[in-house]
């Protein structure tokens, strides 16, 4: 009794232990398993790997970093790929969720919505792996849009194994986390303000472009964030579904340390997805994303 | 006999030991202490392995017999094998005891300290293996063996005899710009060694003798070639059901593979077939090989003795579509399937493994006093750019 009375009068004079007690295992946490993650990660992209045993040198050089620009520009062009079918995805389900999220939220009945809300969400139930593979065997030579295009008296397609086919599946399996930030953004504008802006004279299309846009971009932005970050880190897709110049950072991650276990040029090139998206979340939050999450 | 044999093994080891100094051969475990007989099992056994490669089929008797309880980890690649052998601290990490290497990787295994010598003498079948299988240098450096030959294959060409007309007879339709667009090869960095076994007889002004022992030049012209080879490729296939998808659904019409993936096919009743072109072919030769750590020594040297009786081979051949590196193991293949001593090349002379340039890694030492090769290191990096 008197133990407790003592501890609860003391957290009450010290109003800051409170919220130290509260806060140090999740901030011990964020900075064990996150921040030590990534400062280890940048620091071993220092470091250089014995060709012949494997095993890690820990002498600080910039050699990765210097292969990384310098090999006939190979990294670079793989980075470039990443992020421009990151980029392209991410305008692609941008464009493809906006009528979606916007008849979902202010047009479609209570029933429909909730029907949408299940239609969106189906897929996630399902393994990622396996929509994949159902893509590879849509786009394969003797799949189901060569044999659609060819009823109607078109020619074959040659997606399968091609850049357009990651960008297809990729633009798939995100959909989702962009239609529902879009939807959230788009059902918090209040009906207020678009009466308002008809009582102004505008007309829909205005009333569209200058009122319901600018409110719903912080959506967008949040949704971008996942749809870019996702594709940027993954390597499963090329691996199934790209062709013969597909490959993403991620893959050239994993060659390069399932090969010969060369952790620190896996490192140097990894930050440069870090880097990306560090600078992808600056923008962002000059978008107010951060609001819309 | 005894005596003088082991006394070589000493000197050798301790030789590999200065050659290799962080292999850590002579950390005072590996070299006096080669068992002289298997004891008694330790109850449990942890194998890296090739899916299938401890087949239930086969292996259950053996758990039956020794105790040794199996508990398999299977492995995608050689990549991810040599991975498994190196968490942990390296050497198997105290958990796993054997790994099915590939020749990709059995030396970089060895020369990494990941495994440790065997006593071959404790394995009785080793004698009567196809004298290649012996002691070849993916498993064994400079006389001191680290793990038993298994099982091999060859990387055949693989077409479809509806849309690849006339039949070719060489690697040279890899490179052909006729099947543009409809070529697959396995991603891989050791298939450098393809495009090199090619030049061997296409350019032979290069003077390639071993498609794994390349100098500058001769390296340059085989990724130069693999450059080319880039743009008229479908797709580089990762894994071998990768590889049967594509060829089934038509994206594919000829390129590299394992019989695994023919035999596959033509059990779907896809229109293929698989030669040995005329070049000759590189191949896989598979190794048990033993963990550093090896938490249970007995029950792996006992493994390594079952896998290796003519009957097991037979079974293990057959379940995974490969070859047996025991020759005596050829009636009981047939008791199990017709004709199928003959037709996994098991009944082939000696010279028919001339023609077949076994998987090994490629190490600056280029075997004729030169140490001018591009190691394994540059091949994975030439191979990154080939493909990026």
């Amino acid at each position: 009794m008197g133990a407790r009375h003592r501890l609860s009068s003391a957290f009450w004079r010290r109003p800051w232990l409170k919220a130290a007690l509260l806060l140090t295992p999740p901030l011990a946490a964020f900075v064990l398993v996150y921040l030590a993650a990534l400062v280890s990660l940048f620091v071993s992209s220092f470091w250089s790997v014995d060709a012949f045993t494997g095993k890690l040198i820990h002498q600080w050089t910039l050699q990765n970093f210097h292969d990384l620009l310098h090999s006939n520009g190979t990294y670079l062009r793989i980075a470039g790929r990443t992020i421009g079918i990151a980029a392209a995805v991410t305008i692609t389900d941008a464009v493809l969720a906006f009528p979606l999220a916007y008849f979902m939220a202010r047009l479609a009945g209570r029933r429909v919505r909730a029907l949408l809300f299940v239609l969106v969400l189906l897929p996630l139930w399902s393994s990622y792996l396996v929509r994949i593979y159902a893509w590879q065997t849509i786009l394969s030579h003797n799949g189901a849009l060569n044999w659609s295009l060819n009823k109607i008296g078109l020619p074959d397609a040659n997606l399968a194994y091609t850049n357009w086919a990651m960008w297809i599946v990729f633009s798939y399996v995100w959909l989702p986390f962009m239609i529902i930030p879009v939807f959230a953004a788009v059902e918090r504008i209040p009906d207020s303000f678009i009466e308002a802006s008809g009582d102004l004279g505008a007309r829909g299309r205005r009333t569209f472009r200058s009122v319901v846009l600018p409110l719903a971009l912080p959506g967008v932005v949040a949704g971008s964030i996942f749809t870019f970050s996702l594709t940027l880190g993954d390597f499963i897709t090329p691996l199934l579904v790209g062709g013969n110049s597909s490959s993403f950072i991620g893959n050239v991650v994993e060659d390069f340390i399932g090969i010969n276990g060369n952790i620190p040029f896996s490192a140097a090139f990894a930050t440069v997805p870090v880097i990306v998206m560090a600078a992808y979340l600056l923008i962002a939050r000059k978008l107010g994303a951060f609001e819309a999450l | 006999m005894r005596r003088i044999r082991r006394g070589h093994v000493l000197i050798a080891l301790f030789t590999a030991a200065l050659c290799v100094p962080a292999a850590g051969v002579g950390s005072g475990t590996a070299t006096g202490s080669l068992p002289t007989k298997i004891g008694k099992g330790e109850g449990s056994l942890n194998l890296i392995e090739w899916p299938a490669y401890a087949d239930k089929s086969f292996a259950n008797k053996f758990v039956q017999q020794t105790g040794c309880k199996i508990h398999r980890k299977d492995a995608g690649s050689s990549n991810q094998m040599v991975a498994l052998m190196r968490t942990g601290g390296g050497g198997g990490g105290g958990q796993y005891d054997l790994v099915s290497a590939s020749g990709d990787a059995s030396l970089r295994l060895i020369l990494g300290g990941d495994v440790q010598p065997v006593n071959i003498n404790l394995i009785p079948s080793w004698k009567k293996f196809v004298s290649v299988f012996k002691s070849p240098a993916h498993n064994t450096v400079k006389g001191v063996h680290y793990g038993v030959s298994v099982q091999w294959g060859p990387n055949t060409l693989i077409y479809n005899t509806k849309r690849v007309k006339p039949a070719p007879t060489s690697w040279a339709a890899l490179y052909s710009s006729k099947y543009k667009g409809k070529i697959t090869v396995p991603n891989n960095p050791i298939q450098i060694a393809d495009a090199a076994l090619y030049l061997m007889k296409s350019k032979p002004s290069l003077g390639i003798t071993d498609p794994y022992e390349l100098n500058k030049s001769q390296f340059d012209a085989a990724v130069s070639l693999l450059k080319q080879q880039k743009k008229l490729l479908k797709r580089y296939w990762n894994y071998a059901a990768d590889e049967i998808t594509s060829i089934a659904n038509g994206d594919v019409t000829i390129g590299a593979t394992w019989p695994y993936q023919t035999l596959a096919l033509q059990a779907k009743h896809v229109p293929v077939k698989e030669i040995i072109p005329r070049e000759g072919a590189t191949g896989w030769a598979d190794t048990w090989m033993l963990a550093k750590k090896a938490p249970h020594p007995n029950c792996a040297y006992l493994w390594m003795k079952y896998v290796t009786t003519p009957q097991v081979e037979a079974k293990q051949a057959i379940v995974f579509g490969e070859t047996p590196v025991n020759p005596k193991a050829c009636p009981f293949m047939n008791k199990i399937q017709a004709g199928s001593c003959a037709k996994y090349h098991l009944n082939q002379p000696l010279s028919y493994y001339n023609r077949i340039h076994f998987w090994k890694t490629p190490v600056p030492d280029c075997g004729n006093g030169k140490k001018d090769c591009m190691d394994y290191n540059a091949w994975q990096k030439a191979w990154a750019q080939i493909t990026g």
